[in-house]
């Protein structure tokens, strides 16, 4: 039973996602990838008199991508709340120490209730920055970490190569620096 | 001239009710991984991007290789999808600046909440609210972004 609650370690877990590309072009042909329903959610709820042509297109041929990010809300639901791990994250020592600096504690769940807390500005200014930040570089980009990180270099593709790297780049960056700098 | 996306299928005929379905367990299965696996825990970032833990790395490094394996033998066998199509991986549009630039901008936001596109939703459906604020202004975001497209180098 532990295991449903547990975490899996993530030579168990690493696999699991890894199947995804295989299980999706065998499903249907379709590329392992997430971003673009954001996208797509932008060619639904736009009016037509100001939706610039980036979003004028069939939505619904991409119909199975909805679906699957509905099914990650489920996901969630499952594993994360129903089945939710009551243990806080393994962190290594190292992690445990520069939280402290970051003024978060190690709580159980999967994000620190500190950075959940909508009466800090400070909050609000992470999550809308964060989200601009990703719908932005993620269209940009032309993917996020699924459908670069994973699809991607699974089947040796140079620009999603770069788009891995920039990923970490910007990612340490901003886990180094901005973050720091703004919980301060 | 731009393309309109690399990683867009070019349609073929609507999917059924029952493919639909399957779509929604293979997202509901990816869902429960991302949190087992704490790919959707702010900690487990953090932790990567500061280089303090070998779980994230071996994570993505063992995903990648599976994908690689099992793509490799789906090529092999020259294997079909259920629906009878020969298996057709998908390229990315060819250019350099918009994976250089596009990747950093999203790495600067992933390393802040902590947050990719598929733990956003997958965090929502664990009752984290204050997801939605982050999905609204990744909207905004990727509507800021059909809005400059041209004017943008790719």
């Amino acid at each position: 039973m532990t295991f449903f609650f547990s975490a899996w370690p993530w030579y168990i877990s690493g696999p699991l996602i890894g199947l995804m590309v295989p299980l999706l072009l065998l499903l249907g042909n379709k590329t392992f990838g997430i971003s673009a329903n954001l996208r797509h959610a932008c060619a639904i709820l736009l009016p037509k008199n100001v939706k610039p042509s980036f979003f004028r297109y069939d939505w619904r041929g991409e119909k199975w991508n909805l679906m699957f990010a509905g099914g990650l809300i489920l996901g969630g639901l499952l594993a994360g709340l129903i089945f939710a791990n009551p243990e806080p994250t393994r962190l290594s020592a190292g992690a445990i120490g520069s939280l402290q600096d970051l003024g978060v504690r190690l709580s159980p769940g999967l994000v620190p209730p500190e950075l959940l807390d909508l009466r800090r500005p400070v909050v609000w200014l992470i999550l809308s920055l964060s989200g601009l930040l990703v719908g932005f570089g993620t269209r940009y980009g032309g993917g996020c970490t699924s459908g670069h990180a994973i699809t991607g270099l699974s089947t040796l593709q140079f620009p999603s190569l770069v788009a891995t790297v920039s990923f970490f780049a910007g990612g340490i960056l901003s886990a180094n620096i901005l973050l720091p700098l703004l919980l301060k | 001239m731009i393309s309109s996306t690399p990683t867009r299928t070019e349609s073929q005929a609507p999917a059924s009710t029952l493919s639909l379905l399957a779509y929604l367990l293979a997202g509901t299965f990816f869902g429960v991984v991302l949190v087992k696996s704490e790919a959707a825990s702010w900690y487990r970032i953090q932790e990567m991007f500061h280089f303090q833990s070998f779980h994230m790395y071996g994570l993505i490094g063992s995903a990648v290789l599976t994908g690689m394996l099992t793509t490799g033998l789906l090529r092999h066998f020259r294997a079909r999808s259920l629906d009878g199509q020969a298996i057709k991986i998908q390229h990315k549009a060819p250019g350099l600046p918009r994976y250089v630039f596009g990747g950093l901008t999203f790495g600067l936001g992933w390393g802040l909440a902590g947050v990719c596109p598929g733990p956003i939703f997958t965090l929502l459906g664990s009752g984290i609210w204050a997801m939605l604020i982050v999905l609204l202004f990744a909207l905004i975001g990727t509507w800021l972004y059909g809005v400059l497209r041209n004017r943008l180098p790719h």
